[in-house]
C-alpha cells in the first residue's frame, strides 16, 4: 500500500535535504524547529490490465456513446494527442498515447473507417522529430501513417490548415487546426501529468493558433490564476473551457479520452531521488555521492545527454473516455488522489530544486527562461486553495542557470533574453512593446514550421507562466546560479543556501518559516 | 625640449609585439618608443609654425605602431626617428590655440592642389606623402620632418591649424581629430544609403573611433536606426548617449541587427542585414562579423586599422558585399549636396556632444608606460581617451577648474 504525502517537520536529526541543481543535486542542511518538507505520495499502483483498461473505457465512455457506434465508413475521423511535453520524464515504451491510438485504430478498423489523420497537438511549441513521433505512436502506427503524410504535426502558422470558428461571449477568437474541425469526430489522446493538463484545454490550446492563444495566454489571466493545477480557479482553464463551448457550438465532436499517471519517476540507479532522506540506505548514499560527484566533473552536454536518456517506469493509473468535461472531473480526481499533500498554512520562504527537465527542454537545455518558468511558473503553482509561500514572502531555487541556449530549439529565446529581459522583465511592459514583433517575426515562424524551434512567441508565454509568482513573492533569489544570467532575470544570485537564507532576511526577517517542496516526483500542496 | 620618439629599430619592434602579448607595459619598456631630450624642430619655411603641444592623444594606431603591430605597408610611408601624436591641441607662438588636421597634404609638401580650397587629405594619388621636401610620412605623428604631438614642440603647416573656439576645452578640442575621422565613416555610408528611406547601420566596437561615428550617424545622416556592439558599460551608456538606437553585447549585435531588419538567419550569415556595417575593431574576427550582418550587396567600412588578417571572403562574394577603408578625412559631399570640410564638421561635433567627456585620463610625457598601458587596456579599465598633458601645472589647474 503506497504511502500517502507527507510534511517532515525538520528537526536537529533531520539529515539534510536533496535539492535538484539541473544536472546534478546537492543535499542542503535546512533550519530545525521552523523547516518543513513537503513529500510526494509514494506511486499508486497502476493498472493492472492496461490495454483492457483503455479498450473498457472506449466502449463505456462518460456522457457519451460508445466510440464504435460513433464509427461509420466514409467519415473523416482525426485523432489528435499530446505532444513531447508529456509525460515528463518520457516514458519507457510503450508510451500511454501509443497504447490508447493503437485501441482507436483497431475500433476505426473494425468500423472501415479508412480516413483517418493523426495530428501531434503541438500549439505553439516546437515539431517533434522522427524518433520522438515513433517514441510516442509506437512504429506501427508511425509506419503506417507517416509515410502516407496522414501522421502529421499541427501547424499554428498555416493558414490553409486552420479554421475560424468565432468568438466566446468575451470576444475570444476560437481557430483550431481545419481537420479536426472539419473531421465527423474528433478524438484526443491526452496524458494527464497533472491538473492543468486535459480538458478543453487540449483541443483549444494543442490545436489552437497564436490568435486564439492570446487571450489567454497573458500577464493578466496569469496574475488571475490561482493556481493552473485548480481548474476552477484558473482564468487560463475558464478561458479555455469558454473556447471548448464555441467548438462544440460550432458542431465539432469531440471524444475526450484522458488518462492518468503514477509519480514513478526515477528508473533503479536513480531511485533515491524518489526516497525520503531519512530512509537512505548505504546503497542510495552512495549513489548519490558516487553520481553527484561523478557529475561535477562532467561536461554539461555529456550530463545534459545522461538525464535526458532516462525513461521513466511511471504507469497508467487511470483512463477515461466521452465527454470532455464529464471525463476530466474524473481526470482531475484522479491526479489528486496521486498527487494531493495536506498542508497546514503558508510559508515565509519557499524553496525548490529545479530539476533537469520541464516541458519545454525535452531533449533539450533548460535555458535561464525556462529555469524562471519551471521555478515561478510550475513550481510555485503547485498548490490548491493557497500558495505555498505567503504574499511578500521569498522564493529561493536551487539551479546552475547557464547562460546556453539550445540554437534549434530555442532561437526566439534568445532574443527575448538579450533584448526584452535586458530591458524589462515586467510581463505587460513586454506584452505591450514586444509580444506581437516577436509573434509575427518571418524568421521565428519559418523556423517553427520547417526546423525544431518554439514558435517565436513561446518565450513570453514562458515569462507570463511566472507572472502570478512574481506578484506574489518579493524576492526570487537562485542559489548557485550563473551571476550575470540570474540578474538578466531580475533574480538574486546566492551561492550557498546560507547565502540565500541571509539574503533573504531583509525580507522575511532572520527566523522564518522555511517550507521545501520535494519535486519530482510531483506533488501539489492543498494548502489549508 | 622632452619628446617621445619611435626608432627604427627592428630588433625592438620584434621585442615589443612579443611583449605586447604580456602587456602594453611591457612593450612600452622594450619596443622602439623612448622618451629622449631632444633639440626644438628647425623651422621648414614659409607657411610653416612651430606648435606648443598642450594635449595630445594616444590612438589605436599609435599603440600600433608602439606594439610592432603596424603593418609593413607603411615602411615606405614613414620616416625615423619619428614623435608620435597627431590628436593634438596646441598653441601658437602668440597663444592662438589651434588643433592639427595631421595629415601632409599637397599644400603642406609644396605640391599643387588636387582642387582649389582641397584639404590636406584630399586627392587621389599619394606620391607626394613620399616625396621631398620633406621626408616621408603619411601625417604629423609619423614624419620626421615635423615632429608630433608626444612632444614640447612640433612644426605644423598653415593648411592644418583650426582656431579652437574660445569656449572649447582643451579637453574637448583634443577630441577634434578623432571625432573628424568618425564624421568621415558616417558620411562614407551615405552613397550606399542615399535611397533609402530607413538605413540601418550596425557599428561593431565602441571605443574612441566607434562612438565619434556614432555620433557622426546620429548628427549628419537623416533617418538612420544605429545598431551598435559595444563591449564595455561605459562604451554602451556612451554610445546610447551618442544616438545609438540599440546598443548590444558584440555577440549579440548580429541578433540585433536581425531583430531590427526582420530578415532570417542562414547559418552564420542573416539573410539580409544592415545596409552599411562599421567595423570599429579592425581583426579578423571583426571583419568577419561585419560581413555576416551586412546585407548582400551592402557596404562595411573598416575603420579599424586592420593590417594582416585572415577572413573568408566567400559570403562577400556571394552576397556582392563592398568592403571599403575609412582613413581620415578632408572634403565631404554631404547628403544634402553641400560639400563641407570634416574638421569644421567635426569642431561643430565636439561641442554639440561634449565630447570633452570622452577624455578619461592625462599623463605627463614621463609616465608614458603608464599612459600607455592606460590607453591600451582603456575598454577593461572603463575609459575612452587617454592623452599627454603638456600644459604647465597652473594652465592644466585653470583648464581643469
Amino acid at each position: 500500500m503506497p504511502r500517502p504525502g507527507f510534511v517532515l517537520e525538520v528537526d536537529r536529526n533531520t539529515p539534510p535535504i536533496l535539492f535538484w541543481r539541473g544536472e546534478n543535486f546537492s543535499l542542503e542542511k535546512l533550519p530545525a524547529g521552523r523547516s518543513r518538507v513537503i513529500y510526494a505520495p509514494e506511486p499508486l499502483e497502476p493498472l493492472v490490465d492496461i490495454d483492457g483498461a483503455i479498450r473498457h473505457a472506449l466502449l463505456n465512455p462518460i456522457d457519451h456513446d460508445p466510440l464504435p457506434e460513433l464509427l461509420f465508413p466514409g467519415m473523416k475521423l482525426t485523432i489528435a494527442f499530446d505532444d513531447i511535453s508529456l509525460p515528463l520524464p518520457p516514458m519507457t515504451r510503450p508510451d500511454i498515447r501509443q497504447r490508447v491510438i493503437e485501441a482507436v485504430l483497431d475500433l476505426a478498423a473494425d468500423a472501415g473507417v479508412d480516413d483517418v489523420h493523426l495530428i501531434a497537438a503541438l500549439a505553439l511549441h516546437r515539431r517533434m522529430t522522427e524518433a520522438e513521433l515513433r517514441h510516442a505512436v509506437g512504429d506501427r502506427v508511425y509506419d503506417a501513417f507517416a509515410p502516407r503524410g496522414l501522421l502529421y504535426q499541427h501547424d499554428a502558422e498555416d493558414p490553409d490548415q486552420l479554421e475560424y470558428l468565432g468568438q466566446t461571449p468575451q470576444g475570444e477568437d476560437v481557430e483550431i487546426n481545419k481537420r479536426a474541425a472539419d473531421s465527423d469526430l474528433l478524438v484526443y489522446v491526452n496524458i494527464n501529468l497533472v491538473a492543468m493538463d486535459g480538458g478543453w484545454k487540449s483541443t483549444a490550446t494543442g490545436l489552437s493558433s497564436y490568435k486564439s492563444l492570446q487571450h489567454h495566454h497573458n500577464p493578466q489571466t496569469m496574475e488571475a490564476t490561482r493556481s493552473f493545477m485548480d481548474q476552477h480557479k484558473s482564468e487560463l482553464h475558464k478561458s479555455n473551457w469558454r473556447m471548448g463551448q464555441v467548438m462544440v457550438d460550432s458542431g465539432v465532436k469531440v471524444f475526450q479520452i484522458e488518462s492518468t499517471m503514477n509519480t514513478d519517476t526515477f528508473p533503479k540507479p536513480f531511485g533515491f531521488l524518489s526516497k525520503r532522506e531519512w530512509e537512505w540506505n548505504a546503497r542510495d548514499r552512495a549513489s548519490f555521492i558516487a553520481s553527484s560527484s561523478a557529475l561535477k566533473r562532467t561536461p554539461a552536454r555529456i550530463a545534459r545527454n545522461i538525464f535526458h536518456s532516462i525513461e521513466a517506469p511511471h504507469q497508467m493509473t487511470s483512463v477515461q473516455a466521452g465527454e470532455v468535461d464529464a471525463v476530466h472531473k474524473v481526470t482531475t480526481a484522479n491526479v489528486w488522489k496521486q498527487q494531493l499533500v495536506e498542508v497546514q498554512g503558508q510559508t515565509d520562504i519557499l524553496t525548490m530544486g529545479i530539476p533537469f527537465i520541464c516541458p519545454y527542454n525535452v531533449n533539450s537545455i533548460m535555458n535561464p527562461i525556462l529555469v524562471m518558468c519551471m521555478g515561478l511558473g510550475y513550481l510555485f503553482n503547485m498548490y490548491r486553495g493557497k500558495p505555498l509561500v505567503k504574499e511578500g514572502g521569498v522564493i529561493i531555487m536551487t539551479h546552475p542557470t547557464p547562460w546556453d541556449f539550445h540554437p534549434v530549439h530555442h532561437p526566439s529565446y534568445i532574443d527575448f533574453f538579450e533584448q526584452v529581459l535586458s530591458e524589462t522583465t515586467d510581463p505587460h511592459v513586454m506584452s505591450k512593446k514586444y509580444e506581437k514583433r516577436f509573434a509575427e517575426d518571418e524568421w521565428y515562424k519559418h523556423l517553427y514550421r520547417t526546423s525544431y524551434a518554439y514558435h517565436g512567441v513561446h518565450p513570453f508565454y514562458m515569462w507570463y507562466w511566472g507572472a502570478h509568482g512574481m506578484q506574489h513573492c518579493s524576492r526570487v533569489i537562485i542559489v548557485g546560479g550563473d551571476v550575470k544570467a540570474v540578474r538578466r532575470l531580475g533574480f538574486t544570485p546566492a551561492s550557498t543556501m546560507d547565502d540565500a537564507f541571509e539574503i533573504a532576511s531583509d525580507v522575511v526577517g532572520s527566523s522564518p518559516t522555511i517550507t521545501h517542496i520535494h519535486t519530482p516526483p510531483v506533488l501539489v500542496a492543498d494548502v489549508k | 625640449m622632452k619628446a617621445l620618439q619611435v626608432s627604427r629599430k627592428v630588433a625592438r619592434l620584434g621585442l615589443a609585439r612579443m611583449a605586447s602579448a604580456v602587456s602594453s607595459s611591457a612593450a612600452a619598456k622594450v619596443g622602439p618608443l623612448k622618451l629622449v631630450s631632444i633639440d626644438p624642430p628647425d623651422p621648414l619655411g614659409a607657411g610653416w609654425q612651430t606648435v606648443r603641444t598642450r594635449l595630445s592623444g594616444i590612438c589605436g594606431s599609435d599603440l600600433s605602431t608602439i606594439e610592432g603591430r603596424a603593418s609593413t605597408y607603411f615602411d615606405d610611408l614613414v620616416s625615423f626617428p619619428f614623435t608620435p601624436g597627431h590628436e593634438v591641441v596646441g598653441e601658437l607662438a602668440d597663444g592662438t590655440r589651434v588643433v592639427i588636421e595631421p595629415v601632409l597634404g599637397h599644400a603642406a609638401r609644396g605640391f599643387p592642389l588636387p582642387h582649389a580650397g582641397a584639404a590636406p587629405g584630399d586627392g587621389d594619388d599619394y606620391a607626394h606623402l613620399a616625396l621631398p621636401p620633406l621626408e616621408p610620412g603619411i601625417q604629423t605623428g609619423f614624419c620626421h620632418s615635423t615632429g608630433g604631438g608626444w612632444s614640447t614642440y612640433f612644426l605644423a603647416h598653415e593648411s592644418q591649424l583650426h582656431g579652437v573656439p574660445a569656449d572649447m576645452t582643451d579637453e574637448a578640442a583634443v577630441m577634434i581629430e578623432p571625432a573628424a575621422g568618425g564624421i568621415h565613416t558616417a558620411l562614407m555610408c551615405w552613397p550606399s544609403i542615399a535611397q533609402t528611406e530607413t538605413p540601418v547601420i550596425a557599428v561593431l566596437g565602441a571605443g574612441t573611433m566607434g562612438l565619434c561615428a556614432i555620433a557622426g550617424l546620429r548628427r549628419y545622416i537623416p533617418n538612420v536606426h544605429i545598431v551598435v556592439g559595444a563591449r564595455y558599460p561605459h562604451q554602451q551608456s556612451m554610445a546610447r548617449a551618442f544616438g545609438a538606437d540599440e546598443v548590444v553585447a558584440p555577440k549579440e549585435l548580429g541578433r540585433a541587427v536581425r531583430r531590427v531588419v526582420g530578415c532570417h538567419m542562414i547559418g552564420d550569415y542573416l539573410s539580409g542585414g544592415a545596409h552599411v556595417t562599421i567595423d570599429a575593431v579592425g581583426n579578423s574576427g571583426s571583419i568577419q562579423s561585419c560581413l555576416q550582418i551586412t546585407k548582400p550587396r551592402g557596404r562595411v567600412i573598416l575603420m579599424g586599422m586592420p593590417a594582416e588578417v585572415t577572413v573568408d571572403l566567400t559570403g562577400l562574394w556571394h552576397r556582392e558585399t563592398q568592403i571599403a577603408g575609412s582613413y581620415t578625412y578632408g572634403t565631404e559631399s554631404m547628403p544634402d549636396g553641400t560639400s563641407r570640410r570634416t574638421f569644421d564638421l567635426a569642431i561643430e561635433t565636439v561641442g554639440e556632444y561634449d565630447m570633452g567627456r570622452m577624455v578619461s585620463a592625462t599623463y605627463p610625457l614621463d609616465d608614458y608606460e603608464d599612459a600607455i598601458a592606460h590607453a591600451a587596456a582603456a575598454g577593461r579599465r572603463g575609459a575612452l581617451k587617454v592623452a599627454f598633458d603638456l600644459r604647465p601645472p597652473q594652465q592644466r589647474d585653470t583648464e581643469n577648474h
